[in-house]
């Protein structure tokens, strides 16, 4: 397979890509580590007639913690750097093993998190852990820049709010008080599948007691959603198993799956539930985020 | 950016540098050349195999900067300036990689045409892991399908070569 010619930039900074981007409007794309796009030009779903490589710009590469803000992590560093990073790993596992749960080894060391967040796919494993850690996305154009919560980033399948002229810049998981956060994923295999059902899960445990809680589910509605019900109801709440089995089947009820070559809506909805109550139970009893 | 000239339609070839194998290759590439095809048409290094081009079997996977990506989705102009190893550059001097070895000794390869893909995969795998067990090999050789369905030879070779080096 051969890709239609275009007309390639290779900006230097972000403001250049942005202006790049703003001159072509949509006629443009941006691309980074080029799994999603050149795939879907191949297949013919997209015809850009510019591309704006932004895959080796430095300021878009780093993982580094920054005291009173939080952990920065940049939008073009790949799956396998976010898994690999040891300011992740030691601050939040959670992320770093589900960057590990994408795709394979290949695809990792090409694919960004700002690409994955960007493509807004339903089933995309980094977006859950990511909204239940209460992770913000800078998101600069050729305008100004803005920052908003990573859940509002999502309009629906495949659409994100940013303009044309727009890319996410890094993402900021704030220092918060989480004890225990985790991501489960089912999928048909154990490696290289998307997500039927993709649970994120945090929780601040004290005493045995729930105080805060976060569940983002992925691959059941057009966007990942909080299942804000079940946190609700798991607040001020002893953990154990039975509180988490009827978390479960209150975010089972708050999600809206479709039915589709991977699983019907029934199965993920099913899903949703034993994945909720045992990622809970991970997340209240792993001791980390 | 690399230097470019337009040729005669208006189209933009960029002249860039690639080490493939220790060898440095300058040419002349459209923008919309794939790592896999200047390989394989531009380069005649035709080890690397192409089979789905959508990254989902890792036939045409090769080491970039001694990490493993799938050529079919890597634009040759943002490789300028870096490194690529093959399947033709694990073999030095005439004398086989262990991989290589290990693949001859347990028959591993059937059709053989994943094998190029499995080999820096797994090349990949003990360059940084050089004792990993068995969940691991199999989870480095996750993105390399083998429609012959020969996964386990290829498990016990690569912890054999693992083994023996």
């Amino acid at each position: 397979m051969y890709l239609p010619d275009f007309e390639y930039f290779n900006p230097d900074s972000v403001e250049e890509a942005c202006q790049l981007l703003l001159k072509y409007g949509s006629k443009a794309k941006a691309i980074a580590g080029g799994t999603d796009v050149l795939v879907k030009m191949k297949k013919e779903l997209l015809a850009p007639e510019v591309i704006v490589g932004i895959g080796q710009l430095s300021q878009l590469k780093k993982i580094e913690y920054v005291p009173g803000k939080g952990v920065v992590i940049g939008s073009g560093v790949t799956h396998n750097e976010v898994q690999n990073s040891k300011v992740l790993q030691e601050k939040y596992l959670s992320v770093s093993e589900a960057a590990h749960q994408m795709a394979n080894n290949q695809v990792r060391n090409l694919g960004t998190i700002g690409g994955n967040i960007s493509n807004a796919v339903p089933s995309a494993d980094m977006p859950p852990i990511l909204i239940a850690l209460d992770t913000t996305a800078k998101i600069v154009g050729a305008k100004g820049e803005r920052t908003l919560p990573l859940e509002d980033v999502f309009a629906g399948p495949n659409e994100t709010v940013l303009e044309h002229d727009e890319l996410i810049t890094e993402f900021v998981i704030p220092d918060g008080s989480f004890t225990g956060s985790t991501y489960m994923k089912f999928g048909l295999r154990a490696s290289g599948a998307l997500a039927v059902v993709g649970v994120a899960a945090s929780v601040q445990m004290e005493d045995g007691v729930i105080k805060d809680a976060r569940i983002v589910l992925g691959a059941v509605s057009p966007v990942p959603v909080r299942a804000k019900k079940a946190e609700d109801f798991l607040k001020g709440k002893p953990a154990g198993e039975e509180i988490f089995a009827e978390a479960g089947v209150i975010a089972s009820g708050e999600c809206k799956p479709i039915s589709d070559i991977r699983a019907s809506a029934e199965y993920r909805k099913d899903m949703v539930r034993v994945f909720t109550k045992r990622a809970l139970n991970k997340a209240a009893n792993e001791g980390h985020v | 950016m690399a230097n470019f000239v337009v040729d005669k339609n208006g189209i933009k070839r960029y002249l860039v540098t690639i080490k493939v194998n220790g060898n440095e290759y300058t040419k002349m590439v459209k923008a919309n050349s794939l790592l896999v095809n200047f390989l394989r048409e531009d380069l005649d290094i035709t080890g690397t195999k192409k089979a789905c081009e959508q990254g989902d079997c890792g036939a045409c996977t090769v080491l970039l900067d001694g990490k493993p990506v799938n050529s079919c989705m890597v634009l040759t102009l943002s490789v300028d300036g870096r490194e690529v190893t093959t399947v033709e550059g694990l073999a030095s001097n005439a004398k086989l990689d262990i991989i290589q070895e290990k693949f001859i000794e347990h028959s591993a390869p059937q059709c053989g045409f994943c094998a190029p893909g499995i080999l820096m995969a797994a090349k990949a795998l003990l360059m940084n892991n050089p004792h990993p067990t068995e969940l691991e090999v199999r989870e480095a050789i996750a993105g390399n399908l083998c429609r012959c369905t020969g996964y386990v030879h290829y498990v016990e070779a690569i912890l054999d070569a693992a083994d023996s080096q």
